[in-house]
């Protein structure tokens, strides 16, 4: 036991030595919590809209101005021909341009209706849409205030709640997701490499010469990743509740519990990986292209399962972030317990049960 | 100039010797492509409802009908227990909630003005406020119906305003080429920082660049040898990337691609000058790859690949004037989708060509034959 102590502190001393990487490991989530956080939002804010006002009546401007004071929008110039719609858009200065009709006021006064037409650079469909909706519902609301004395009988009132993210907040989203991310990163990642570090520098026969088990290098090596991604967990947790208020409504007992055993999962799948990578380059490929993209894309952390090609729906099921993802959604934000749980709990442990006997079939202590 | 070409061909040859590298090249692009493509699509389809019809009159079927009749809705349960429809957005298997209360009906007629809830699932704020500002407009569509057929109220009594609009380039509103641009961007990226920055550092952690070192090929002459190929490979991926779209989504290439090539030539250039540096600065090929990876990610998510870059804080726009991928990101939009001539990018180019020029000399001048 004395033995496996001393190697697991050998293996703490070589990552702590590093101290560029180390600082990326701790950097990694907080740079990625304010990235998701504060920049890769899909709300909208300062869009671009150009102004063409073939009217010039109070009423068009008045309108210009609730556009512009609304906080989403900011004038990207004010224009006098068609052309300069296109030029408008070319030189990527504008998203939206408002047209108002000619004798804009006067059509509104005499036929009681008058048109607005919004073009919108679509060549990004979905800010374009956002756009737009944005744009039509604040003129929608500055023309119901100027009808306002008209007040009509048998109204249906809408009350919407939102459940779970009252304020509508993008980053709770994210912070599950980024778990499963960064965890997965470390986690498998980390140790893949490391393993094959050592088969590639000759290292390992040395190490399996010694009267260590070859269990027990293997334990050594994943030891202190353990610690690292558990520190990793519990930092975004916090940076989540501190910095965002995104809250831990279940037990949080329960929660790193799971994420206890989506490390253990991520690690031997990391443990696999070393088993059939020869150098560090083919270790890293595998883990980058194995296991990042699909943790990115087909775990739902930034798109949506249910909008996906059923083919694609079908393949998330055999990625263990998804399973994850849903995991601490339901702990973190809706605070459900076991109840809701079990089922995805039971499919990661099969998953790291299958994933540690098959690293464990592959090992060869026999070096070819 | 002989050194140089032979320094090529060794390159070049130990670059396709490695069996990794030919699916690299060639398999992983088109996975991605097509993968990330249909996977990364924030389009809605189908949200799931649940109605709560606990009045069950002639009233509420209507107003159920309204959203079973939608496009963007799909019914799955209806109940009379609310608690039932709460467990099903809890296990995910609703997103909404509509609740319609007993006296629905009633209050209608008799107060003139009656109430609906929608509870929904919020996790996803985005998806929320489009599934809410959709279900409203069912809910006042609904409104104007039965004001006009039940009492008789014409509903144009206030003045109208009729907002048309029009999407340029991209009329149907098609998410996956904005998407596919924006991976092409990735993929070239990925291809000159990391391979470039991997292969260098190789040498350095294997101890053949010592022995590179004690030959009379000058610095110049490793550093192009070096750099050169994944220039080379990383311009065939555009080509090859650009192919592949055509062929698979029918990308459209509405401006030059002459100008897209001329700019992806300085585009990689400032990509390899920081692969270079960033491999000066590292040691084993470990400490090298996670540099990279922070690097990659931080300048991919801030490009705009998923989400407009101009919506970004102000901070945040300040950081990507450093951020060549933020410029790329915005240039192959520009020319591919929009037409967009040399004028209107010339900011851009310009930028990147003073960028090229200063990282280029910055991590030649840090790379040392000597330790």
């Amino acid at each position: 036991m004395n033995r496996f102590f001393g190697f697991v502190k050998k293996e703490f001393q070589h990552i702590f030595r590093d101290k560029r990487t180390l600082l990326i490991l701790f950097g990694l989530p907080i740079v990625m919590i304010v990235l998701f956080g504060y920049v890769v939002t899909t709300e909208i804010s300062d869009v671009e809209v150009g102004i063409w006002d073939r009217s010039m009546d109070q009423t068009s401007i008045q309108a210009t101005q609730k556009i512009f004071s609304s906080g989403y929008f900011v004038p990207a110039g004010y224009l006098e021909r068609e052309e300069e719609i296109g030029e408008l858009f070319h030189s990527g200065n504008a998203k939206v341009v408002v047209v108002f009709e000619a004798g804009f006021e006067k059509n509104l006064k005499r036929d009681n209706r008058a048109s607005i037409r919004l073009i919108t650079d679509a060549s990004d469909a979905n800010s374009a849409q956002l756009a737009q909706t944005y744009l039509q519902g604040v003129l929608m609301s500055y023309f119901q205030s100027i009808n306002q004395d008209v007040r009509l009988p048998w109204t249906v009132n809408v009350e919407s709640r939102m459940y779970y993210n009252e304020e509508l907040k993008g980053v709770y989203m994210f912070v599950p997701g980024l778990m499963a991310l960064i965890l997965m990163l470390i986690s498998a990642l980390m140790t893949s490499v490391t393993i094959t570090r050592e088969k590639e520098f000759g290292t390992m026969e040395l190490l399996l010469a010694s009267p260590l088990k070859p269990r027990e290098i293997i334990l050594g090596k994943v030891t202190p990743y353990v610690f690292l991604s558990f520190v990793n967990a519990l930092t975004i947790i916090l940076l989540g509740f501190l910095v965002f208020k995104v809250p831990v409504v279940g037990s949080i007992w329960l929660l790193l519990l799971v994420c206890m055993l989506y490390i253990t999962l991520a690690l031997s799948l990391g443990v696999l990986i070393s088993t059939s990578a020869k150098t560090q380059q083919v270790a890293m490929f595998m883990s980058l292209l194995g296991l990042m993209l699909p943790t990115i894309l087909l775990s739902g952390f930034i798109f949506p399962i249910d909008n996906m090609p059923r083919i694609l729906q079908w393949l998330t099921h055999i990625m263990p972030p998804r399973w994850f993802i849903v995991i601490v959604k339901n702990i973190m934000l809706k605070g459900t317990g076991l109840a809701h749980i079990w089922k995805e709990s039971l499919i990661l442990l099969g998953m790291t049960l299958f994933f540690i006997l098959a690293a464990v079939k592959r090992f060869n202590i026999r070096l070819k | 100039m002989r050194i140089l070409l032979t320094l090529l061909t060794k390159e070049f040859k130990q670059i396709f010797r490695n069996k990794v590298m030919i699916p690299i090249i060639f398999v992983v692009p088109v996975v991605q492509m097509i993968l990330l493509t249909y996977a990364a699509s924030l389009e809605m389809k189908g949200i799931q409802m649940v109605v709560v019809d606990q009045d069950l009159s002639q009233a509420s079927r209507l107003l159920v009908s309204g959203f079973s009749g939608s496009p963007f809705f799909d019914l799955v349960h209806s109940t009379t227990s609310y608690p039932e429809a709460e467990s099903m957005l809890t296990s995910d298997r609703a997103d909404v909630i509509l609740h319609i209360q007993n006296d629905f009906e009633k209050r209608l007629y008799v107060e003139q003005q009656t109430d609906l809830q929608f509870i929904i699932n919020a996790i996803n704020a985005t998806e929320a406020g489009l599934i809410n500002a959709y279900s409203t407009q069912i809910v006042q569509e609904y409104n104007s119906q039965i004001r006009a057929e039940w009492f008789g109220l014409n509903d144009s009594g206030g003045m109208k305003l009729e907002i048309k609009p029009s999407y340029w380039y991209n009329p149907l509103l098609d998410y996956k080429i904005y998407m596919f641009t924006g991976i092409l961007v990735i993929l070239v990226t990925l291809i000159g920082m990391i391979l470039t920055a991997l292969n260098l550092v190789r040498e350095k952690e294997m101890g053949t660049t010592e022995q590179i070192n004690v030959t009379p090929i000058r610095k110049y002459q490793f550093i192009v040898a070096k750099l050169l190929p994944f220039w080379i490979i990383a311009l065939f991926e555009l080509a090859f990337g650009l192919l592949v779209g055509k062929l698979l989504y029918d990308l459209p290439m509405v401006g030059s691609l002459g100008l897209l090539f001329l700019f992806t030539c300085v585009y990689i250039l400032v990509v390899l000058g920081i692969g270079l540096f960033l491999s000066t600065i590292s040691n084993t090929q470990q400490q090298l790859m996670f540099v990279v990876f922070f690097f990659m990610l931080t300048f991919i998510l801030m490009s705009g690949v998923f989400t407009p870059a101009e919506s970004m804080p102000n901070w945040a726009q300040k950081i990507n004037l450093v951020n060549p991928a933020a410029y790329f990101m915005r240039v192959i939009r520009m020319i591919l989708l929009k037409g967009s001539e040399f004028r209107d990018i010339s900011r851009e180019f310009f930028s990147l060509l003073v960028y090229a020029i200063l990282i280029l000399s910055l991590a030649v001048t840090n790379y040392r034959k000597t330790t």
